[in-house]
C-alpha cells in the first residue's frame, strides 16, 4: 500500500491518536491536583462546537476558529469552577459528570448547533502537523508547569490539600487555574477533532466520552506525561485491534477496564514502581 | 387534569427515586460511586421479563425473584470488584472505572443474550381497571407501580432509622474504621447493602420497563444519567435527600411536558441541575456543611 492511499484510510485513526493524547493530557492535569473532574469532554464538546460554528456559519479563520474553541470552554470553566471546585473528591466527579449532561442537553436543544442533528459539512482543515504542534506545546507547557512554584502547589494539594492551604498555597486560585487549563486543553483537542471529522453531534461529548477520557489516563498512569499519552493512544486503539471480536468487543472492553484496575492500579507508564519513595 | 398530572409526577418520580436509593445507599455506606447500577437496572427488567414468558411465573413471583437474582449480581460485584479495591485503599477514581467496565460488560452481554430491540412485558399482567378517587382516575398499572416503589422505600428509610440494623449501617456511613472498632461486621454490611442496593435497583427496572412499557440493553444508561441528576438535585448525603431528589426530578419532568412540550423535558431538568450545582452544590434538600470525601 502506497502513503497516499494508507493515509487516507488511517489518516482519521492517526490525527484521533493525537487528539485524545492531547483529552488524556486535560485530564491529566486536573487530576494531578488532586481534582477528580469529568467536565472534559464537555469542554471538549463546547470547544468543537464554538470552533466548528466559527468555521461553518461565521466564515472566520482556522486559528480563529480554534482561538474561540480553546477559549470558550475555558471561560465556561472559570464560570463554574468557582462553585463546582467547593466539592472535592467523588462529589466533584458526580457534579462534574451532571455538568456534561447539561452540556450534551443544551446542544441537543439550541439552534446555533444544530439541535439532535448536529453540524454537518464542518470545513476539513486540520493536518497532521497541526495536531503535533499542538500535542507537543502542550506537553511543553505541562512539563514546564510540573517543575514550577505551580506544579509543586499542585502536588501540594493532591497530597494534602488542609496542608498545602496552612503552607500558605492560595488553594482556590490554584485548583481553578488547574481546571480552567484543563478545560483549554480541551477545547483545542475539540476544535481540532471537528475539523476533520466533517460533522457534530451532541452524543459525542456526553458520559460514554467522560468515562473513555478518564479510562485513557488511568490506564497509561498519570505519574508523568507519558502515560497519558500512551493511555490515549491505547484506548483510541483498541476499537481497531479488538475488530475480530465482533459484537462481543464491548464485552472485551468492559472486562480490560474491570482488569486494569484491579491488575494494574497505577497503570501502564509507572516509573515510580521500581523507585523507592523516601518516607513510604 | 392538574390532579391527573400530580399522580403521573408521583409515580415517575418514586420510581426514581426507588432507583437514586439504591444508589445512594452504595454511595453512603460503601462510599463507592457505582456505575454499574444501570446496567443492574436493566438485568433485573430482563430476569423478570424471562421469569415471567419462560418460566410463566405470576407477578408477584417473578418481582422478589428477579430482585433477588439482580441483588445477587451487586453482590458478585462487590466482592469480586470493590472488596479487592477496598483492601487496597484505592483512591475513588478507580471503583468508577472498574464499575463502568462491569456496566459495559452488562450491556454487551444484553445485547448478545437477548438481541437489541425492545422487549415488552406481557400485557395481561394487570387488569385494564381504573382505580377512581372523586376527579382522579389512576390505572391499576400505574397505581400498583407507585404503590409498590413507595413501600419498598418506606421500609428501606424505617430499617436505616429504627432498627439495629439500620443504626450499624449509619455508623459506617460516617466511619467504617470507627464502626469496625465497634464491633460491627463492617464486611458482611458492605456485602448486605450492596446486595439490597442491587435489588432495589433490579425493582425499579421492572417498575420501569411496565411502566414505560419497553425493555432493551441500553435502558441502564439514561437512568444511570436520572439517578446521579436525582442524587445532586437531592443531595448525596442522605437517602432522605436522594428519594426527594427522585421525586422532584420526577415532578419536573411530567410538568415540563405538560406546560411546554417533550423536547424540553430534559433540558429543563438538567437546567435545573445546572442552577443546583451553580447555587446549592450540596443540593437542595442535603445539609450546608461543605462536602469533601
Amino acid at each position: 500500500m502506497d502513503w497516499s492511499s494508507w493515509w487516507a484510510t488511517y489518516s482519521t485513526l492517526v490525527l484521533s491518536l493525537g487528539v485524545y493524547g492531547l483529552m488524556a493530557l486535560s485530564i491529566y492535569l486536573t487530576l494531578s491536583c488532586g481534582l477528580l473532574s469529568l467536565a472534559n469532554a464537555a469542554f471538549m464538546g463546547i470547544g468543537a462546537y464554538a470552533s466548528a460554528i466559527v468555521t461553518l456559519q461565521y466564515e472566520g479563520s482556522f486559528p480563529a476558529a480554534l482561538l474561540l474553541g480553546t477559549a470558550a470552554p475555558a471561560a465556561v470553566a472559570l464560570l463554574i469552577g468557582v462553585p463546582v471546585l467547593r466539592l472535592s473528591g467523588v462529589y466533584l466527579a458526580m457534579a462534574t459528570l451532571g455538568f456534561g449532561e447539561v452540556v450534551r442537553v443544551i446542544a441537543l436543544n439550541l439552534e446555533i448547533t444544530g439541535g439532535p442533528l448536529g453540524l454537518n459539512g464542518i470545513p476539513l482543515l486540520t493536518e497532521w502537523w497541526h495536531v503535533l504542534l499542538a500535542l507537543v506545546v502542550t506537553v511543553a507547557l505541562l512539563q514546564a508547569l510540573r517543575h514550577s512554584k505551580v506544579g509543586r502547589a499542585f502536588e501540594a494539594i493532591r497530597e494534602d490539600e488542609t496542608a498545602a492551604r496552612l503552607m500558605g498555597i492560595a488553594t482556590e486560585r490554584v485548583k481553578l487555574l488547574a481546571f480552567v487549563l484543563g478545560a483549554a486543553i480541551a477545547g483545542l483537542a475539540g476544535g481540532l477533532n471537528a475539523h476533520y471529522t466533517f460533522t457534530l453531534s451532541p452524543g459525542n461529548f456526553g458520559f460514554e466520552s467522560a468515562v473513555d477520557i478518564l479510562t485513557m489516563a488511568v490506564l497509561g498512569g498519570i505519574q508523568g506525561v507519558a502515560g497519558p499519552l500512551l493511555g490515549g493512544a491505547l484506548i483510541t486503539l483498541l476499537p481497531e485491534l479488538l475488530r475480530g471480536l465482533q459484537e462481543f468487543r464491548m464485552a472485551a472492553n468492559g472486562l480490560i477496564l474491570i482488569a486494569v484496575v484491579l491488575f494494574m492500579p497505577q497503570g501502564i507508564w509507572a516509573p515510580l514502581r521500581f523507585r523507592r519513595r523516601p518516607g513510604k | 387534569m392538574l390532579e391527573q398530572q400530580i399522580v403521573n409526577a408521583i409515580s415517575l418520580g418514586s420510581v426514581y427515586a426507588l432507583f437514586a436509593l439504591g444508589f445512594t445507599l452504595i454511595f453512603g455506606i460503601l462510599g463507592v460511586i457505582n456505575l454499574s447500577h444501570g446496567g443492574i437496572f436493566m438485568l433485573g427488567a430482563y430476569a423478570a421479563l424471562l421469569l415471567l414468558t419462560r418460566v410463566n411465573l405470576p407477578f408477584w413471583a417473578a418481582l422478589p425473584l428477579a430482585m433477588i437474582g439482580a441483588g445477587l449480581l451487586g453482590l458478585a460485584i462487590d466482592a469480586l470488584i470493590l472488596k479487592v479495591l477496598r483492601k487496597r485503599g484505592a483512591p475513588h477514581l478507580m471503583p468508577m472505572i472498574a464499575t463502568i467496565g462491569a456496566a459495559i460488560l452488562m450491556t454487551s452481554l444484553a445485547q448478545g443474550l437477548f438481541g437489541s430491540e425492545t422487549r415488552r412485558f406481557p400485557i395481561d399482567l394487570f387488569d385494564q381497571e381504573n382505580l377512581t378517587f372523586g376527579s382522579i382516575s389512576i390505572p391499576l398499572l400505574q397505581a400498583s407501580i407507585t404503590g409498590l416503589s413507595v413501600v419498598l422505600m418506606v421500609l428501606m428509610i424505617w430499617i436505616l432509622r429504627r432498627t439495629r440494623l439500620g443504626q450499624a449501617l449509619r455508623a459506617i456511613a460516617e466511619s467504617p474504621r470507627a464502626a469496625a472498632l465497634l464491633g460491627i461486621p463492617v464486611e458482611r454490611l458492605f456485602h448486605l447493602t450492596s446486595f439490597v442496593a442491587a435489588a432495589l435497583g433490579g425493582a425499579a427496572g421492572i417498575l420501569i420497563g411496565l411502566s414505560f412499557d419497553a425493555i432493551s440493553p441500553f435502558m441502564g444508561q439514561p437512568m444511570l444519567h436520572k439517578g446521579i441528576a436525582a442524587i445532586i438535585l437531592g443531595g448525596l448525603e442522605a437517602v432522605r435527600a436522594a428519594v426527594l431528589g427522585g421525586l422532584f426530578l420526577g415532578a419536573t419532568e411530567v410538568f415540563a411536558v405538560t406546560f411546554l412540550s417533550s423536547e424540553y423535558r430534559d433540558a429543563l431538568s438538567f437546567g435545573l441541575l445546572f442552577l443546583v450545582l451553580l447555587w446549592r452544590p450540596q443540593g437542595l434538600f442535603g445539609a450546608a456543611a461543605t462536602r469533601s470525601a
